[in-house]
């Protein structure tokens, strides 16, 4: 089933951490596997920020194969290592569980080439590059990542997030959402459905060189939208194309470092709800998601079938 | 499946699309037969006073106290319920099987109002996926816009939105009729078997996909037409039945009708025959 949720206030920053944690919590019975954020902070623009993981959770049950913690620290070493020999300045480094860091760095070059570089090393994920993207994915409800991450006191202008209930590959942080849109730094995917030719797509794009690091089909609207880009189409461009481009059911939203889309396919076959104003657009799988944030009567509305939406900050 | 008895005499209500069949076969006469009592007597059903009005408030209450507490309100006669606060919850006012009025200040989540028989709603707000599911009879007005499933498989009644509506409106329908005051998704009475759907806007892609049966009337621009699904010419009795529903319905008065598209079944797909399972499989 799985439920997402998002929301971009246009004009200001707000407590998009607190208020996205709130929205997911109200989806939580449509996927109680993991859940994942993609928040636009507050940065300052100038480093971009890296966050990966050198293991899974496999004691909140993860179906991974379990690790030792000395493995993962290990795996950082020569994280440490490799972004020496790429050029990378590391600014400030952060720990945040036994298998996941947060790096701000200074870097230059070309993202595709250095992102294959560092996962070269076995184990080792990027979860996102950006220089405002903040990606956080764990197993778990929202409450429990938000705390586990400290997310409640994030502010940023728009952000995306997802609940997931496991059903086309394993519970574990690879196969939760959101995807990064690898390899354009600040770009996230998360979905709500199932894609029909997940198989034919992969195999095209991965000839094309686009990288897939798990088997949930999700991924895949990541990869095409990153591939589209990476060939001059727009966000909106790219997301008009994947209404024929991909097969099956789905209404899924991507994020980029200004912007928040929403597509919805033809059969319109997975739920949206909408809300918008002059300020704030707010959506989410369902009402109860946009009303933890608006308690107060609002108009809202379902988006048709095929319909793509772009919103700016 | 019933054995369909046509009956020869063309009326008035025949060329509307209405239809006068009388269902003979096993099934019908084995499950239900009408002149049983128990068949008049509905579990759970309470004589209510419309005079004797109530307020509430369903913010800290789950959809199952909510219902249960609707319930108790009817149990001591309160014909009148005004529900407060329902911020989008679901499966509020289900499974009401006598007279009421109903009016929620707010939206209401998925299955609203489902599987009920009777009641008089007022919803002044949106409503989820699959809003009076089922319904048997009684009439829901809904003020604002609706979601996907609206009026999956009625059986009759009045289903009412002021608004727009998502994809599959009156899928699977078996009766009554739907309004729609804005616009409708794709697919559009899809699989729907009797009843009609009027909508006032635009409607998606694939109406009336794989429709059996029924009357579906278009105002505005239609997307495109689904398996099976053919114009009808309007005739006379389908405009004044449109004037008089839309007057009751109290939304677009004053349409004009010569604006209106009929869509139909053109029962191309139909595959009906006469033999119950049983007697197929002993005639192979």
């Amino acid at each position: 089933m799985c439920g997402i949720a998002g929301l971009i206030h246009r004009g200001k920053s707000s407590n998009v951490g607190s208020e996205l944690q709130q929205m997911l919590q109200a989806l939580k019975h449509r996927g109680p596997d993991s859940t994942g954020y993609a928040l636009y902070a507050e940065n300052d623009g100038k480093n971009f920020i890296m966050r990966f993981k050198v293991g899974e959770n496999v004691g909140e049950g993860s179906t991974s194969v379990n690790e030792d913690a000395s493995v993962y620290d290990e795996r950082k070493k020569l994280v440490d290592q490799m972004l020496k020999e790429l050029g990378a300045n590391i600014v400030k480094d952060e720990k945040l569980t036994p298998y996941s860091y947060r790096y701000e760095m200074q870097f230059d070059k070309d993202l595709m080439e250095f992102s294959k570089k560092i996962e070269s090393i076995n184990g080792v994920e990027i979860l996102s590059i950006g220089k405002s993207l903040e990606l956080i994915k764990d197993l778990g409800d929202a409450a429990a990542v938000s705390e586990r991450y400290g997310l409640g006191d994030v502010k940023g202008t728009h952000a995306i997030g997802h609940a997931r209930m496991a059903t086309e590959s394993g519970v574990d942080i690879k196969s939760a959402h959101p995807f990064w849109g690898y390899p354009f730094s600040d770009v996230s995917v998360v979905h709500n459905g199932q894609l029909t030719n997940y198989w034919n797509n992969r195999r095209v794009l991965e000839n094309k060189g686009m990288r897939f690091m798990s088997e949930c089909d999700s991924e895949l609207i990541a990869v095409y939208l990153a591939e589209k880009m990476r060939n001059g189409a727009t966000l909106e461009e790219g997301m008009k194309d994947s209404l024929t481009g991909l097969d099956g059911v789905f209404t899924y939203f991507v994020a980029t470092k200004d912007s928040l889309g929403m597509a919805k396919d033809t059969m319109a076959a997975k739920p949206l709800v909408l809300y918008e104003s002059d300020d704030l657009v707010a959506m989410g799988s369902e009402e109860i998601a946009i009303r933890s944030i608006l308690p107060q009567e609002i108009d809202t509305y379902d988006p048709f079938d095929g319909e793509v939406k772009v919103w700016r900050i | 499946m019933a054995n369909l008895k046509t009956s020869e005499k063309k009326t008035k209500a025949q060329s509307m699309g209405l239809h006068t069949e009388v269902l003979t076969g096993k099934t019908q006469q084995k499950f239900f037969n009408p002149d049983e009592a128990e068949n008049f007597y509905y579990w759970g059903t309470y004589d209510v006073d419309f005079n004797k009005r109530t307020d509430l408030d369903v913010k800290d209450l789950d959809c199952k106290e909510a219902n249960r507490k609707i319930d108790d309100l009817m149990s001591q006669g309160y014909g009148t319920i005004v529900i407060k606060n329902p911020q989008g919850k679901h499966s509020l006012g289900v499974g009401i099987l006598n007279k009421l009025n109903l009016i929620f200040e707010g939206s209401l989540g998925y299955f609203g109002v489902g599987s009920i028989d009777g009641p008089t709603v007022r919803i002044n707000g949106r409503v989820g996926w699959s809003c009076a599911e089922n319904m048997m009879a009684g009439k829901v007005v809904i003020e604002k816009n609706a979601g996907s499933c609206f009026g999956a498989a009625i059986r009759g009644g009045d289903l009412i939105c002021k608004g727009s509506v998502g994809a599959r409106t009156g899928i699977d329908q078996k009766g009554g009729t739907i309004i729609i005051g804005g616009d409708a998704g794709a697919f559009t009475g899809f699989m729907m078997q009797r009843g009609r759907i009027i909508i006032l806007g635009d409607v998606g892609i694939n109406l009336g996909d794989s429709m059996y049966d029924g009357t579906i009337y278009v105002g505005g621009k239609i997307g495109s037409f689904g398996s099976d699904a053919v114009e009808s010419p309007m005739t006379k009795s389908d405009m004044d039945w449109l004037k008089r529903k839309l007057k009751v319905a109290e939304i677009g008065e004053n349409f004009d009708m010569s604006k209106m598209t009929k869509v139909v079944a053109g029962k191309k797909l139909w595959n009906y025959d006469a033999l119950e399972p049983t007697e197929k499989k002993g005639a192979i």
